[in-house]
C-alpha cells in the first residue's frame, strides 16, 4: 500500500513492479486468447483467421488504430468515473446513468438552441453534460455522506431512473422521426472529427494533418479531452491536497476524519467529479459519434468502465491504456464477425480477456502477498 | 509516466509482431459478394433478422454468392460495419432495419459502385440505394380481422416494438382490420420500446390479458417472444409476425402475419447479380405478390417444414392442426374474401406510417 507516500528513493523498484504488471497483463491476454481458441474451434472456424482479424480490425492499420481510440474514449471516461470515488472508498456503479443524463443534456442543448456560433454552442453542450452528470453523482454522494445510504444501491437505482427519464420519457417527448432519438443536433454543436480537420481553415494548415483525412475515421475531439482529463485527474489525485484527502478517506476514513479531513465533503466531491466525467463520455457520444442522443448509445459503456478501471488499477494513465485495450476488442470484434466468427463467440473472447486480466491480477496480488510474507519472516 | 509510455510501446510492438507472424491476406474472391448488417436484436429473434438471414442463405445455396454478415451490438456499430463491406468492394450491401437509415444515407454516396439494399426503409434520393418495403398494414388488416372474428371476450391486444412509423403501420392495419369486423371491439395496445426485451413484452401482454384480452398480436421482434410466453402461461391465443411463428408455441398461435423479408432479400441479391436492382427507388411487396399475407387458416402444410426440421414433434403438429380446426378454419373464407377486396381496392387501409397513430 504505497498509495499514500510517493518517495523518490523507490523509483527503481517501481519500474520493476511496472514491468511485472505489464508482464502479467500480456500473459493474461495470451491465456485468454488461448482459451478463446477452444470456443472458436467449437464454432468450426480457424483461430488463426479469427485473431488475425482481431489484429487487423483493431490496430492493423493507422485508421483502425485511430478508430480503436474512438471506441476507447467513452470507456476511459467511465473508467475515471469509477476510479476516483474508488480512491475515496466508494464503488460508483452509476456510470451508466451519469453517462445517459450527460448524453441527453448534450443532445438536448445541441438541437434546442439554434443560431449559436460553434465556439459557444459546443462548450455549452459539454458543460450541460458535465452538470447533468455531476448532479447524478451528487445525489448518491449526499445520501452516502449524510444518511449513510450505500452508494452501490443508490447509484444502481439512479441508473434505472436515468434510463426511464432520458430514453423512454425524454426521447418520446422530443423526437420527430422513426428513430428512437432526439432530433439531430445543430451543425454548430458538433465535436470536430479528426477526419474533417484537414479541410478546416486554421487547423488545416498544420503540417501532416492529412494523416487524419481517412474516410470512415470516427475519432473526434473527445479523445483529446480524455487525455487532458487523465492528466488533470492525475495531478488532482497525487499533487493536490484535495487528492490527498480523497486517498486518505479511502485508506481509512476514521483516521482521515481524526486528522481533520471532512470525509463527507470528500465523498461528495469525488462523486460529483466522477459524475461530471461520466457525463463527458455521454457528451462525446452525443456530439461526436452519433450527432444525437439515441436509444442504445450507452451500449453498457458505464458498466464496461468498471472493468476498465479495475484493469487500469484505478490509475488515470492505467485507465487510458485499459480503455484502449477494451476499445480495440470492440472495434476488432467487428472485423472478426466480418470474417465469419459468430458474434456470440466474439463476445465470449472479449469476456475472456476481461476475465483473465482481472483473474490474474488476483493471482499476482496473491503472489506478492506471499513474497512480502516471506521477506518479513 | 515515461515508463507507461514504454509499456504502451511494448504492448503494441508485441501485438504487432504477433500480427505479422505468418499470416497471409485472404485471397480476393471472384464470386459476387454480398454483405449484410442485421438490425439491433440480431439473429435468433425467430422473426425479422432470421428471415433476412434465411433469404441470404438461399441465395448462397442457389446463386453461389459469397457473403459476410455482422450483427451490431450497438448503434455505433452500424456505420463501421456498413462501410467495411462497401470499402472492401462488396457488390451488394444489405442493411436490415430502419435504425440504419442515417448511416446508409451517409455512406452510400461515397461508394457509387456498390449497390445498397435497405430492408424496411424507403429511399428515393440515392442512385445506388434500393428500399425494400412491405405493405405491412395490408397483412396486419387480415390478422386484425381474424382476431376480431375469433375473440370471445371482445377484447384483443397488440404489442409493438419501438413506437415508430414502421411499427405504427402494423398497428394501424391491425386496428382497422378488427374494427372492420366489429365496430365496438376493445383494442389494448402497448409498446415495448425495444425489439430485444422479451421480459417487457411479457409484462405488456400480461397486462392486456388482465384487461380481458384473449388474442394478442405482436410486431416487436424478440420482445414479442415474451408476449408469446405470457399467452402460454395464461392459456390465451396469439398471432405471430414476419415469419410463420405458429410452431413456436404449438396450440397457442392461431396464425402469423407474413412479411417475406427472406424473399425480398433473395430477390434483391438475384436482381443485383443481373444488374437489375433499380436503385433510387423502392421495391414494394404487397398482398397480391405474396410479399405480405397470412399463414394458412385451414391446413398445416407450412408447419410440416418445422416438423421435418425437428423443431416440433408429431404431437405438437397435431396441436396446431386442432387449433386451426377449432378456431380459424371457420373464418378462412371470410378472410380470403377480405384479402381479395383489399387487392381489388374495395377496402382502403390507412397507412399509419404516413398519417401517424390515430385514436381508436
Amino acid at each position: 500500500m504505497s498509495d499514500l507516500q510517493t518517495t523518490k528513493t523507490d523509483t527503481g523498484s517501481k519500474f520493476i513492479n511496472l514491468l511485472i504488471e505489464l508482464g502479467f497483463a500480456l500473459f493474461s491476454i495470451l491465456v485468454a486468447l488461448l482459451v478463446g481458441t477452444v470456443f472458436i474451434l467449437l464454432a468450426g472456424e480457424s483461430p488463426l483467421d479469427a485473431y488475425h482479424a482481431l489484429y487487423i480490425g483493431s490496430i492493423g492499420s493507422w485508421r483502425e488504430f485511430l478508430n480503436t481510440l474512438w471506441r476507447a474514449t467513452p470507456l476511459i471516461f467511465t473508467g475515471f468515473a469509477l476510479a476516483l470515488p474508488f480512491k475515496a472508498g466508494l464503488f460508483n456503479i452509476g456510470g451508466e446513468g451519469q453517462l445517459l443524463v450527460g448524453g441527453f443534456a448534450a443532445g438536448f442543448v445541441g438541437f434546442y438552441f439554434t443560431g449559436l456560433p460553434s465556439i459557444i454552442h459546443v462548450p455549452l453542450a459539454i458543460l450541460a453534460a458535465m452538470a447533468a452528470g455531476a448532479i447524478w453523482g451528487l445525489i448518491p454522494g449526499l445520501l452516502k455522506a449524510y444518511k449513510g445510504a450505500h452508494e452501490v444501491i443508490t447509484t444502481i437505482m439512479l441508473n434505472y431512473i436515468a434510463i426511464q427519464l432520458t430514453i423512454r420519457y425524454g426521447i418520446d417527448r422530443f423526437r420527430t422521426g422513426g428513430r428512437q432519438a432526439l432530433p439531430t443536433i445543430e451543425e454548430s454543436a458538433r465535436l470536430v472529427r479528426f477526419v474533417d480537420m484537414a479541410e478546416m481553415p486554421i487547423i488545416g494548415q498544420i503540417p501532416l494533418i492529412d494523416v487524419f483525412a481517412l474516410p470512415g475515421l470516427r475519432l473526434h475531439l473527445n479523445f483529446i479531452l480524455a487525455l487532458i482529463s487523465a492528466a488533470v485527474l492525475w495531478y488532482l489525485l497525487f499533487k493536490t491536497t484535495v487528492g490527498y484527502e480523497i486517498r486518505a478517506v479511502g485508506f481509512n476514513s476514521s483516521a482521515a476524519e481524526y486528522g481533520g479531513i471532512s470525509s463527507s465533503k470528500t465523498i461528495i466531491l469525488s462523486m460529483v467529479i466522477a459524475g461530471a466525467l461520466a457525463g463527458l463520455a455521454g457528451a462525446g457520444e452525443a456530439l461526436g459519434t452519433h450527432h444525437t442522443f439515441m436509444s442504445g448509445m450507452d451500449a453498457d459503456l458505464g458498466f464496461t468502465g468498471i472493468a476498465v478501471a479495475l484493469l487500469g488499477r484505478n490509475h488515470p494513465f492505467g485507465i487510458v491504456l485499459a480503455g484502449i485495450l477494451f476499445g480495440g476488442l470492440t472495434q476488432g470484434g467487428l472485423e472478426m464477425q466480418f470474417v465469419g466468427i459468430p458474434s456470440e463467440i466474439v463476445t465470449i473472447i472479449q469476456a475472456l480477456v476481461i476475465f483473465f486480466v482481472a483473474g490474474l491480477q488476483m493471482l499476482k496480488w496473491f503472489l506478492l502477498k506471499r513474497r512480502e510474507k516471506g521477506e518479513t519472516e | 509516466m515515461k515508463s507507461k509510455v514504454i509499456s504502451l510501446a511494448l504492448i503494441f510492438s508485441f501485438l504487432f509482431v504477433i500480427g505479422l507472424a505468418g499470416f497471409a491476406q485472404p485471397v480476393e474472391a471472384e464470386e459476387f459478394r454480398v454483405g449484410i448488417v442485421y438490425s439491433e436484436g440480431g439473429l435468433g429473434d425467430l422473426s425479422f433478422n432470421d428471415a433476412a438471414q434465411a433469404g441470404l442463405m438461399r441465395a448462397v445455396d442457389e446463386l453461389g454468392i459469397e457473403y459476410g454478415a455482422i450483427e451490431p451490438d450497438s448503434p455505433a456499430d452500424f456505420n463501421p460495419s456498413l462501410r467495411r463491406f462497401a470499402e472492401r468492394g462488396f457488390d451488394l450491401v444489405i442493411a436490415v432495419g430502419f435504425l440504419q437509415a442515417e448511416d446508409v444515407v451517409e455512406i452510400a454516396p461515397e461508394y457509387p459502385h456498390v449497390q445498397f439494399a435497405h430492408v424496411d426503409e424507403p429511399h428515393e434520393d440515392l442512385d445506388n440505394v434500393t428500399g425494400l418495403i412491405f405493405a405491412e398494414h395490408h397483412g396486419s388488416f387480415l390478422v386484425g380481422a381474424l382476431a376480431a372474428l375469433a375473440s370471445e371476450t371482445g377484447t384483443i391486444g397488440y404489442v409493438g416494438g419501438i413506437d415508430s412509423p414502421l411499427i405504427n403501420r402494423f398497428e394501424g392495419g391491425y386496428v382497422q382490420g378488427a374494427r372492420y369486423i366489429d365496430e365496438d371491439i376493445n383494442i389494448e395496445s402497448g409498446y415495448a420500446d425495444s425489439f430485444n426485451d422479451p421480459s417487457r413484452g411479457r409484462e405488456i401482454a400480461l397486462g392486456q390479458i388482465d384487461n380481458d384480452a384473449d388474442i394478442i398480436y405482436h410486431a416487436a421482434g424478440a420482445s414479442g417472444l415474451g408476449a408469446f410466453e405470457a399467452v402460454e402461461e395464461e392459456d390465451k391465443l396469439a398471432i405471430g409476425v414476419d415469419v410463420n411463428q405458429n410452431h413456436l408455441y404449438p396450440g397457442h398461435i392461431i396464425a402469423s402475419m407474413l412479411k417475406v423479408v427472406d424473399v425480398a432479400v433473395f430477390n434483391a441479391v438475384e436482381d443485383a447479380m443481373a444488374g437489375e436492382l433499380p436503385g433510387g427507388e423502392n421495391v414494394v411487396f404487397g398482398l397480391e405478390d405474396g410479399g405480405t399475407g397470412i399463414t394458412s387458416l385451414t391446413d398445416v402444410e407450412e408447419e410440416k417444414i418445422a416438423l421435418e426440421e425437428g423443431e416440433i414433434d408429431e404431437d405438437e403438429l397435431e396441436k396446431i392442426r386442432q387449433l386451426k380446426e377449432e378456431v380459424t378454419a371457420e373464418h378462412a373464407d371470410r378472410i380470403e374474401e377480405i384479402k381479395q377486396m383489399i387487392i381489388d381496392g374495395e377496402i382502403e387501409i390507412e397507412d399509419w406510417s404516413e398519417t401517424g397513430r390515430q385514436d381508436f
